[in-house]
């Protein structure tokens, strides 16, 4: 299937994107690692003295918004998985010809704005609207209960951006299976619920993981939620980055903390390709 | 079969039946609250693009107006926000898709060294979080000695450029593996040289990913923000102005654009999924 013998060809192929992702996208994350190391300030300039205490610093100082960047993601990604699961098997398995209709649905949100987007849920949430009247009517929130400032209202708004990234792979993988497996099982004398636990489930994890990975990811390093829905006391480990870079010009503490971030986010890719294989992860079979 | 047996079968039959249209209209019901909590705040956007807000802050419903919609650029920076935003889509989404579609041909077509680093430099910017993308393109901006960067134009479409090209070369790729190879050798058996094999042959078949791809590039580039909010000196895209905007109340004209964005991507999505629905019903005739 390869044309093995024509040498330079894919390498001309490769070459203008490949060069624009290492100038554009590698350098820069090698700069970003070499800032991270720097001591000094805005004034005075920045000198590289190998200051590891700039990582050591920002997890000391901000552990509390490590731990919630990690903590609202990963609520927000079952919460994602939960609600959308079985609306995408509903859609796999019972949409007929409607189906791309309804995925269209799906990715309805992605066609507003995010920032958009995100305003109208503080709209939804605002104090007088009728989410916090029912809520108060139902004496689930007190008189001058509120959602907005919450971690609630943050959690909400991550889980309603990220959802699409959850229920299409899912979608994805539930459609691919084979009608007939289940049938086999039930044939077999599984129940309903058995076959699904035994036989769907499993055969949609790569859906699973695909769309945890493509929600998680986001999710953590997102700060506009927090921002926008929450409270100082609900920032996220994204807004101190952001007002370390942008306001405050701390540049090394800010490229520090970009990198724990990363880092952590790599890990758990990293472990996740052991658990289902790369090619699957990336989409490069074939 | 004896009449206990019979019975035995029939009542099972009518309870797995009972139970079978529960359970196919508690998903039924379920999924259509879904969508009816999925499609909320998009309604939330429209409506109140027809609010007469009693304020600065357009939270509570107070008239109806047509006002917004006829006065839509009313606001100040609004519109040149919108040109920036259209400039930028327009180029970054050609560009990336150009350079996208090349690297999926080399990744498809040929086994080459370095074929598996490639495809993880492919995959590592859509694994890395948008603020570490805007952080660490600020960051080498911010350190080249040699030339001093004006923050704008330039440093926003190459942000684009960047983080588009892996949804192309996946878009484009997707496409290539399915692709029946056996018409290009067709092709070449019949004297097409290999230039004319390519543009004859396989750029007819993997247009529609192209298109795919640039329409991809082109959503994910207008919707930017992180990316762009660092990389924009004092330039503002449309979901810049926006944000700047939410600080102080963001005015209904911001809900406007939000509809009419809304309203283009759906319908050339509606045509699409349409034709495609067309198409099927023909295929099963």
């Amino acid at each position: 299937m390869f044309h093995r013998h024509r040498g330079l060809t894919p390498y001309l192929l490769l070459a203008p994107g490949v060069l624009f992702l290492t100038v554009f996208f590698l350098v820069p994350l090698g700069f970003l690692a070499y800032q991270s190391l720097e001591s000094g300030n805005i004034d005075f300039g920045y000198t590289f003295t190998w200051s590891w205490s700039n990582y050591s610093d920002a997890i000391h100082n901000y552990r509390a918004q490590f731990i919630r960047s990690i903590t609202y993601a990963g609520i927000a990604t079952l919460l994602a998985l939960v609600i959308s699961y079985p609306v995408a098997y509903w859609i796999a398995f019972r949409g007929g010809r409607w189906k791309n209709l309804l995925l269209l649905f799906i990715v309805a949100p992605f066609f507003v704005t995010y920032l958009i987007r995100t305003l109208a849920w503080e709209t939804i949430l605002s104090d007088n609207g009728f989410v916090v009247n029912t809520l108060q009517t139902l004496h689930v929130l007190g008189p001058s209960g509120r959602l907005l400032a919450t971690s609630t209202a943050v959690v909400t708004g991550i889980t309603y951006n990220f959802l699409p990234f959850m229920a299409l792979p899912l979608y994805v993988s539930l459609e691919q299976i084979d009608g007939r497996l289940i049938e086999a099982a039930e044939d077999l004398y599984a129940s309903k619920l058995q076959a699904f636990l035994r036989v769907t489930f499993p055969l949609s994890l790569p859906g699973v993981v695909a769309g945890t990975l493509l929600t998680f990811i986001p999710a953590a390093g997102d700060f506009i939620n927090a921002q926008l829905l929450g409270s100082p006391d609900n920032h996220m480990i994204g807004n101190v980055i952001q007002s370390k870079f942008l306001e405050l010009t701390d540049y090394p503490a800010a490229a520090a903390m970009s990198f724990i971030l990363m880092a952590g986010i790599l890990v758990a890719v990293f472990l996740y390709a052991r658990l289902v294989g790369t090619e699957q992860l990336t989409g490069t079979a074939g | 079969m004896s009449a206990v047996a019979v019975e035995r079968a029939s009542r099972t039959n009518v309870l797995s039946r009972v139970w079978a249209f529960v359970k196919h209209h508690i998903l039924t019901v379920y999924s259509i609250l879904f969508f009816v909590y999925l499609l909320l705040p998009i309604a939330v956007v429209v409506v109140f693009s027809f609010n007469n807000p009693p304020g600065k802050f357009n939270y509570t419903w107070n008239a109806f107006t047509w006002d917004n919609w006829l006065h839509w650029d009313a606001v100040p920076g609004i519109r040149s926000s919108i040109v920036l935003s259209l400039q930028i889509a327009l180029i970054a989404s050609i560009v990336a898709t150009a350079l996208g579609t090349l690297i999926a041909l080399a990744l498809v077509r040929y086994g080459f060294r370095g074929r598996a680093t490639t495809n993880i430099l492919i995959f590592l910017p859509l694994s890395t979080p948008e603020i570490v993308l805007g952080a660490s393109l600020l960051t080498l901006f911010l350190n080249l000695s040699f030339i001093r960067v004006q923050f704008g134009f330039w440093t926003i479409l190459i942000a684009h450029i960047m983080f588009c090209i892996s949804f192309a070369v996946v878009t484009v790729k997707a496409r290539l593996v399915g692709f029946d190879r056996h018409l290009e050798e067709a092709a070449m058996d019949l004297g097409a040289n290999e230039w004319t094999t390519f543009r004859k042959v396989t750029l007819p078949l993997i247009a529609p990913a192209i298109l795919a791809a640039l329409l991809l590039c082109f959503a994910i580039s207008i919707d930017d923000f992180v990316v762009t909010y660092f990389n924009s000196g004092s330039e503002v895209t449309f979901p810049l102005f926006v944000w700047g905007a939410a600080r102080i109340g963001a005015p209904p004209q911001v809900n406007v654009i939000g509809t009419a964005i809304f309203l283009i991507a759906v319908t050339l999505m509606l045509v699409n999924v349409l034709i495609q629905m067309r198409r099927e019903k023909r295929g099963l005739a």
